[in-house]
């Protein structure tokens, strides 16, 4: 089950999405996290963050929207305590995932995590807005992803995987920015924007109005969308996420052209999904005779 | 826990209240925590407070809202649901003086079900106060009463028990207490007998299990996930005066 992301093995392609498995802590209660691939830890901040007002979150027919808004202790928090806490339960490789509202505090938070973290990779979501530019996300033109891929991987000598945001009209664009500023990997996709009404209320269900939508629902754009990255860069490790809720979704993703898979909503329905989507992927692979999933990445 | 629970039985209490028993493994549940159910055909598990344990059997007491729990109404014993339970810290019992007062409003009433179990074989002296918008939907109280509590139930139209709301049966000096209900109920019990207690919240949930930040408050002591490092707070920490 072994895969590879650039010159870094992991033991299977299953890893959390950020956000859906905190720092670690709560999901080692449920399995013991050193069956996973990697893990992703929640998007870090200069500074502690509360995130958005109550309720954030909706629940939706084949998903949910989150509007959490980054809740998180701050990046100096995240050194002193919670990423040591987390190697203490798992040996594998850490995926930092880092966010920002400006290029300047990318670049700080990035530039901490790479001197005084053992973190493998540093993931950098752009689906912030950018505080200023109007609030446009980085995420959604191929300049501002580029000078994002820039501004971090000038501080760093960890690979840095791109997160896409899936709200944009042609994604291999932004991808190719991204590659070409430097992006070591890519990982995709984000959450779709999305919204709930209660028609009882007439109000929307999110305080915050919108939100990101996830789970089942998205799979097939998240597939498309990687599929259509491979195919605009061909050699750059891609991470595939999105809907993403059983074995045979790995499989799907892999085929796609994805090196590893996240999982996200699943772990918020069934907290030991990852776990279990491990447990069964030799049985899927054997019976669709794979016998290396490194052999059916980008087969389509 | 993540486990299979067989449906014992399933029956309306009240209107739109339905008291469901599952048989499954109850060991280390404590009182004030929650399970999150699988209800098949909802994308997310449903929150909802333990209100007893009995040997291998879990009581829960629910109201119909809209989709999950209406399909719960629905399902007969002999059929399964897949719960996560040990949820949230619960309630600390050894706060409780030898008089102990327990608070709740509508379906803030099932988790001071197994609360008030726990405290009577504590040999506590345990004084009850629940209330609800109108006769139909009174319902606990025979529970409470077989425990050996006192119980006071007051309703707003005054169709059953005192005309009213539960804090018009309070007065300070209160003992220790406990309390689950609506905000409203909760800020008018903070206004009227202090803050001598710790309160169950309720929020909207993801996971109910510490890992998407879905449900954190704000306390006097800093950020707090609902589902993990509550849903039972000290009355003191929380902010919801107004
Ligand atoms: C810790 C905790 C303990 C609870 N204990 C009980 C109990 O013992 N008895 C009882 O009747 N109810 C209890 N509730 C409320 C119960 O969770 C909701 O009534 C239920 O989720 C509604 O689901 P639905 O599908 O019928 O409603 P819908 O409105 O269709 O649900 C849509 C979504 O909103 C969520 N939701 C809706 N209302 C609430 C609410 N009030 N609180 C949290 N989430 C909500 C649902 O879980 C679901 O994700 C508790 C809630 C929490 C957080
Ligand atoms: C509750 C929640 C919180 C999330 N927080 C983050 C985050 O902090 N940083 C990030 O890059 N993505 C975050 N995401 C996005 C997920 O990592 C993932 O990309 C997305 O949910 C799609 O995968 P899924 O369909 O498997 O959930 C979050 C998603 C959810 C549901
Ligand atoms: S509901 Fe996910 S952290 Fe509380």
């Amino acid at each position: 089950m072994k895969v590879r992301l650039g010159d870094i093995e992991l033991q299977n392609p299953v890893i959390p999405a950020s956000g859906t498995c905190g720092f670690g802590q709560e999901m080692s209660e449920w399995f013991d996290l050193n069956c996973l691939g990697a893990i992703a830890t929640k998007g870090t901040t200069r500074d502690a963050r509360y995130g958005n007002a109550l309720p954030r979150i909706a629940e939706c027919p084949a998903g949910m929207l989150n509007a959490i808004g980054l809740q998180n202790p701050g990046v100096d928090e995240v050194i002193a305590i919670e990423l040591p806490a987390l190697r203490k339960l798992y040996r594998g490789p850490i995926i930092a995932n880092v966010s920002g509202f400006s290029l300047e505090e990318y670049a700080y938070v990035s530039a901490r995590i790479d001197q005084e973290t053992d973190a493998a990779i540093i993931e950098v979501n752009i689906s912030c807005p950018n505080v200023h530019n109007g609030g446009m996300a980085f995420g959604t033109s191929p300049e501002a992803a580029a000078a994002v891929t820039k501004a971090v991987k000038a501080v760093t000598r960890k690979p840095v995987y791109m997160k896409l945001s899936p709200n944009v009209t042609d994604i291999a664009s932004i991808a190719r920015a991204c590659v070409d500023a430097g992006a070591d990997g890519l990982c995709l996709i984000n959450t779709m924007l999305g919204m709930r009404i209660d028609i009882r209320r007439r109000k929307p269900v999110l305080a915050n109005t919108y939100g990101g939508y996830s789970g089942p629902g998205v799979f097939p754009v998240a597939l498309r969308m990687v599929n259509q990255v491979s195919k605009a860069c061909p050699g750059t490790p891609l991470i595939g996420c999105g809907g993403v809720s059983r074995a045979e979704d790995v499989i799907e993703m892999m085929m796609a052209g994805a090196s590893a898979v996240e999982i996200g909503a699943a772990n918020l329905q069934n907290p030991m999904a990852c776990q279990q989507i491990i447990d069964e992927l030799p049985g899927v692979m054997k019976e669709l005779n794979i016998t290396h999933l490194q052999d059916i990445i980008g087969v389509v | 826990m993540k486990g299979k629970w067989h449906i014992v039985s399933n029956e309306r209490i009240a209107e739109k209240i339905y008291r469901m028993t599952l048989r499954g493994e109850t060991e280390g549940i404590l009182p004030g925590q929650f399970v999150e159910i699988a209800v098949p055909g909802c994308y997310l598990r449903r929150p909802i407070s333990v209100s007893d344990i009995a040997d291998d059997l879990l009581t829960i007491i629910y109201k119909t809202i809209g989709e999950g729990t209406a399909r719960m109404a629905q399902m007969k014993s002999g059929e399964t649901l897949d719960i996560l339970t040990g949820l949230g810290n619960g309630y600390n019992l050894a706060k409780a003086g030898k008089e102990v007062l327990l608070i709740g409003g509508g379906v803030g009433v099932p988790p001071l079900i197994y609360a008030a179990k726990q405290l009577r074989q504590a040999g506590k002296n345990v004084h009850v106060v629940i209330g609800f918008n109108t006769k139909s939907e009174v319902f606990g109280e025979e529970c409470f009463t077989a425990l050996g509590c006192q119980v006071s139930v007051c309703t707003m139209d005054g169709s059953y028990g005192v005309k009213g709301v539960v804090t018009d049966l309070l007065h300070k000096p209160a003992p220790f207490y406990y309390a689950c209900g609506p905000l409203p109920m909760l800020k008018a019990l903070l206004r009227t007998i202090g803050t001598n207690g710790q309160i169950s919240m309720e929020e909207r949930m993801g996971c109910g299990a510490g890992l998407c930040m879905g449900c954190t408050i704000e306390t006097k002591d800093g950020f707090k996930r609902v589902c993990k490092e509550g849903p039972v707070f000290s009355a003191d920490a929380l902010k919801i005066e107004n």
